[in-house]
């Protein structure tokens, strides 16, 4: 609003000083407090988003050939392509069972009162890690382990079963790592859901199944969507197991191993990064469909109402 | 509510299911000490007897002096730098709301929900061309990636947690920012701090992928030597290879547990939960 | 189906008659026999014994603690009852699942299911016990209709305010037209405003459907307002069992007077007693007050209402005490006095007073209540 004099038409009319542009950045949230968090961001986006980026550019430009010769070697070239399909059939079908493990588990221990040392238990295979996993294993699951012994000694089998260098490896060794990962969110969403609910259905005549078809379904589906993709994008990056336990020249040639063979061995990095982006597309292919279908679902809070 | 005789089958069904995944783990586990302490173990259910020599010639042989020291040095650098970059950033998050800040959650969400592989590939390759590939930095900056917005993610409610009207008050009775920090805030955040970096520190030591993709051989954690064991299995004994296996355990339960005495089991998983919207 | 022991109905309030949408189902009383509910070795109900009529509206009165919201649990099911008996008529009920029991609930923080929509949360009942859906859109029409949310049908939980919600959730338990409708402090996380707005609700419902209703609540304005008997609890037992009226003037025990709002309490020698009333000196004055039986002992407590201890007329037998604190509101104010022997007194006074006066305050015996004074 500026007030102009009117016999001095020639005088500049006087508005109100802005506030500070301290004082306006200050509104919309940036003081120095922000500024606190310029450090972690900047490391991230240049030790993350950077190579993502540099790894997105350089998959463009190959060794030899025109900027898409990587993908259309990745794609013509078995040797390449069919890591896709071998690592999916080793992640997909490891996921489904371990979620569809979990939530009868999750839902029978969430009425347990000492859930902690279970959790505890559980919590030791993610702990230990990939690699210690595929040590023990390649002991206890042989032909000589006890694991075989067992089975043997009950009768079930009379020749030791191959569990190691080969698929099941690879199989056995994401179960033990990825079950405790996906129970452990299982549970945190099972026991997220208000119990009330639970008992208003109870008293409107709902028996345990209904309960769980019409009520704890529903409201658990979009979690789960969520966990599994967790899941599933942890066991597509299989790496040290394909390769102590698996078969990593033939049966559990996985994407990873092709990423770093080409580039730590070949020395190719623009493959390796092709072949990373390759690898991330496929994975973010997978979340997106999957979180599609969630976005179908009520995904509201899972309480009663207020209160 | 009384539980009828199906309900009653399927409980002892799934409780079967949990004991047998917690046996086979857990004998598993024995199964690799006692290789390791074992003389000779061919074809038979138990050693044919027990000895401590594989501990020293592990020692020896994985040079593990210098393996465990260099575990320690990244661990505790990653743990250290985590918390001085992450806590200010955490605090920042948690009480500022500004544009583009749901891009900001997204970038510090991404390393923890990306597969380590996925991202350690592209990493790897700029540290190798700038010439940080193979040295103990390159893996300490590794490591940091996903460590760093772990801190974070911790941290956030427990900031939140606290009431910004303390602070304010504090503020009302004169005290300085630096003040204000040092008399109200650290102590305040120190448990969640505490809880947060243990949790950084169990994962890195466990953390193999990144430092396999970015260590040279001086630069090696734990973890990563115990890889390359492995897969040269057949050329060294494995019941040193379980020595080494042994000590890694062992490095590993006892962090843990410390940590267990701050932290719920359940955020040693990486909780990038998303909330409901 | 009619109601039993209630007052008359508030003109005005009633609506135009029409064919009854429902009927609970036909019940004489609902019994508690010795009833127990242990939690480890805390026991949160003592030999708990009460028989309910069917149409009454009954409230569980009582402070946190007392055990209300257990037995209304162990009622519905969802807690079994460690010793004694539930019997609904001859049967006994306390065996029975909290499925088979088919009581509906009203539960504190409402419950509503909150992926699904207002239709399909009342009808859920329905849709349990198979009824076919053509009937289920016509009742829950009626429910609706009954509860006053027509329009909110197609709506989620979650787009409902407050007191909506509670509605909501007082139509999914009638829908069903259970023997028994059970609420757990519904109103307690209302506005006060709120509040009274659906006090009233659930007075016309009642009133309309007449189904017997057992109402949990710590709030006794809430109880003396709604109920048709009150059942006082504390820690576990009973304390006393009356129509409101009977509670409000004639609490039978200490603890249940100050329950009732007698928040003066003065402990003084037991003067004499006799025929309904009795006399305590509580140094400086005597206090006069009805008593229930005779008194034994040689102390006793005198209890009043803040509004009935007034400043005292020239001449009569008061209490001197020091005003320590005087507030106002609007038609009189409240006072809070001391007096020489350290006594706390509230007290009522049409005029203001000021603090540090002295002032003589004194009750109408008819409001004073004599009690025995408990061993400590």
């Amino acid at each position: 609003m500026s007030t102009v004099a009117s016999r001095d038409r020639l005088a500049a009319p006087t508005a109100p000083a802005a506030p500070p542009l301290r004082l306006r950045l200050a509104a919309s949230g940036l003081d120095g407090v922000t500024l606190l968090l310029v450090p972690a961001a900047l490391f991230l986006i240049a030790l993350f988003v950077y190579p993502f980026i540099y790894g997105f550019v350089l998959s463009f430009e190959p060794k030899s050939g025109g900027a898409l010769a990587n993908y259309l070697r990745f794609f013509s070239d078995s040797y390449f392509s069919h890591t896709v399909w071998t690592t999916m059939r080793i992640a997909m079908p490891v996921t489904i069972f371990n979620l569809m493990l979990a939530i009868p588990i999750a839902f029978r221990v969430r009425l347990m009162r000492h859930q902690r040392l279970l959790t505890t238990i559980l919590v030791l295979p993610i702990t230990l890690g990939t690699v210690l996993v595929a040590e023990g294993m390649l002991f206890y699951f042989g032909p000589q382990g006890w694991f075989n012994r067992a089975l043997m000694a009950i009768g079930l089998i009379s020749q030791p079963v191959r569990l190691v260098h080969n698929y099941w490896g690879v199989v056995i060794s994401l179960l033990i790592t990825g079950f405790p990962f996906t129970f452990l969110l299982t549970l945190s969403y099972v026991t997220g859901i208000d119990p009330s609910l639970e008992q208003a259905a109870a008293t409107l005549g709902a028996k345990p199944a209904s309960r769980f078809r019409h009520i704890f379904w529903p409201l658990l589906l979009p979690g789960l969507a969520i966990t599994f993709c967790l899941a599933f994008v942890q066991a597509y990056s299989v790496f040290p197991s394909a390769v102590l336990v698996g078969e990593p020249a033939g049966a559990t040639r996985v994407i990873s191993i092709a990423a770093y063979q080409s580039a730590f061995e070949d020395y190719d990095y623009s493959m390796a990064s092709t072949i990373a982006m390759i690898m991330a597309a496929t994975q973010l292919v997978v979340v997106l469909v999957v979180l599609g279908g969630r976005s179908l679902l009520y995904r509201g809070p899972v309480t009663g109402g207020k209160g | 509510m009384n539980r009828s005789l199906t309900e009653r089958l399927w409980a002892i069904a799934l409780w079967v299911v949990v004991a047998f995944f917690i046996l086979n783990l857990f004998a598993m586990i024995a199964a690799v000490v006692t290789s390791s302490f074992s003389t000779r173990w061919l074809g038979t259910w138990f050693p044919a007897g027990f000895t401590t020599r594989w501990y020293y010639s592990a020692w020896d042989e994985f040079q593990l002096d210098d393996v465990l020291i260099v575990t320690f040095e990244v661990v505790f650098a990653v743990v250290a730098l985590s918390g001085l970059l992450g806590v200010p950033a955490a605090y920042a998050m948690a009480r500022r709301d500004f544009p583009g800040k749901r891009l900001l959650m997204l970038l510090f969400l991404l390393p923890l929900l990306v597969p380590s592989i996925t991202y350690g590939i592209p990493m790897a390759t700029v540290l190798y061309r700038t010439g940080l590939g193979g040295t103990m930095s390159g893996v300490i900056l590794a490591n940091l990636v996903p460590s760093l917005p772990f801190v974070i993610l911790v941290m956030i409610p427990f900031v939140e947690q606290i009431d910004p009207r303390i602070e304010a008050a504090a503020r009302v009775f004169g005290a300085g920012t630096l003040r204000l920090f040092v008399h109200v805030l650290l102590p305040l955040l120190l448990p969640g701090v505490l809880a947060a970096l243990l949790l950084v520190l169990v994962r890195t030591i466990g953390m193999f992928e990144l430092t396999f993709l970015t260590s040279g051989p001086t630069s090696q954690t734990l973890v990563v030597s115990l890889y390359y064991a492995v897969f040269a299995a057949g050329v060294r004994a494995e019941q040193s290879i379980d020595a080494m296996a042994v000590i890694y355990m062992a490095t590993t339960l006892v962090w843990l547990l410390i940590a267990l005495k701050f932290v719920n089991p359940t955020q040693i998983v990486a909780r990038a939960k998303v909330p409901a919207r | 189906m009619n109601f039993s022991g209630r007052a008359a109905p508030i003109p005005g309030d009633r609506p135009p008659p029409r064919a009854r949408a429902f009927h609970a189902q036909a019940f004489k009383e609902l019994r508690l026999e010795g009833v127990r509910r242990d939690f480890g070795n805390v026991s949160a109900l003592r030999d708990l014994t009460l028989t309910i009529e069917q149409g009454q509206f009954v409230a569980l009165l009582g402070p946190s603690g007392c055990g209300k919201s257990t037995a209304l649990n162990c009622i519905a099911g969802l807690l079994p009852v460690t010793g004694g008996s539930i019997r609904l008529d001859d049967k006994r009920i306390d065996t029975l699942r909290t499925e088979e029991r088919g009581f509906g609930m009203v539960f504190q923080n409402y419950a509503l299911f909150p992926h699904m929509t207002v239709r399909k949360n009342i009808g859920f009942g329905l849709k349990m016990r198979g009824v076919a859906s053509a009937e289920i859109a016509r009742r829950v029409d009626d429910a609706l209709r009954l509860v006053h949310l027509g329009e909110h049908g197609h709506k989620l939980p979650g787009q409902l305010s407050g007191g909506q919600q509670q509605r909501v959730a007082i139509a999914r338990a009638i829908v069903i037209e259970p023997p028994l409708v059970l609420m757990d402090e519904p109103l307690s996380n209302l506005d006060a405003k709120l509040r009274l707005e659906m006090r009233q609700e659930i007075r016309r419902i009642h009133a309309e459907l007449g189904s017997t209703t057992i109402y949990v609540t710590h709030d006794q304005e809430e109880a003396l307002s709604l109920a048709d008997r009150i059942v006082v609890l504390r820690e576990g037992m009973i304390r006393q069992v009356g129509t409101p009226a009977e509670l409000y003037a004639d609490p039978a025990h200490l603890d249940v007077a100050d329950f009732m709002g007698y928040r003066n309490r003065i402990e003084g020698r037991l003067v004499r007693s006799g025929g309904g009333m009795a006399a305590v000196d509580i140094g400086g004055a005597v206090v006069e007050g009805r008593t229930r039986g005779e008194l034994g002992g040689g102390r006793a407590v005198a209890a009043m209402r803040p509004d009935d201890l007034v400043p005292a007329r020239e001449g009569v037998d008061a209490i001197v005490a020091t005003v320590e604190s005087i507030e106002y509101r609007g038609r009189e104010f409240h006072g809070l006095a001391r007096t020489p022997q350290g006594a706390e007194l509230h007290f009522s006074s049409p005029a203001r007073l000021e603090a540090g006066a002295p002032v003589r305050l004194a009750a109408d015996p008819r409001n004073v209540l004599i009690f025995e004074a408990e061993a400590r």
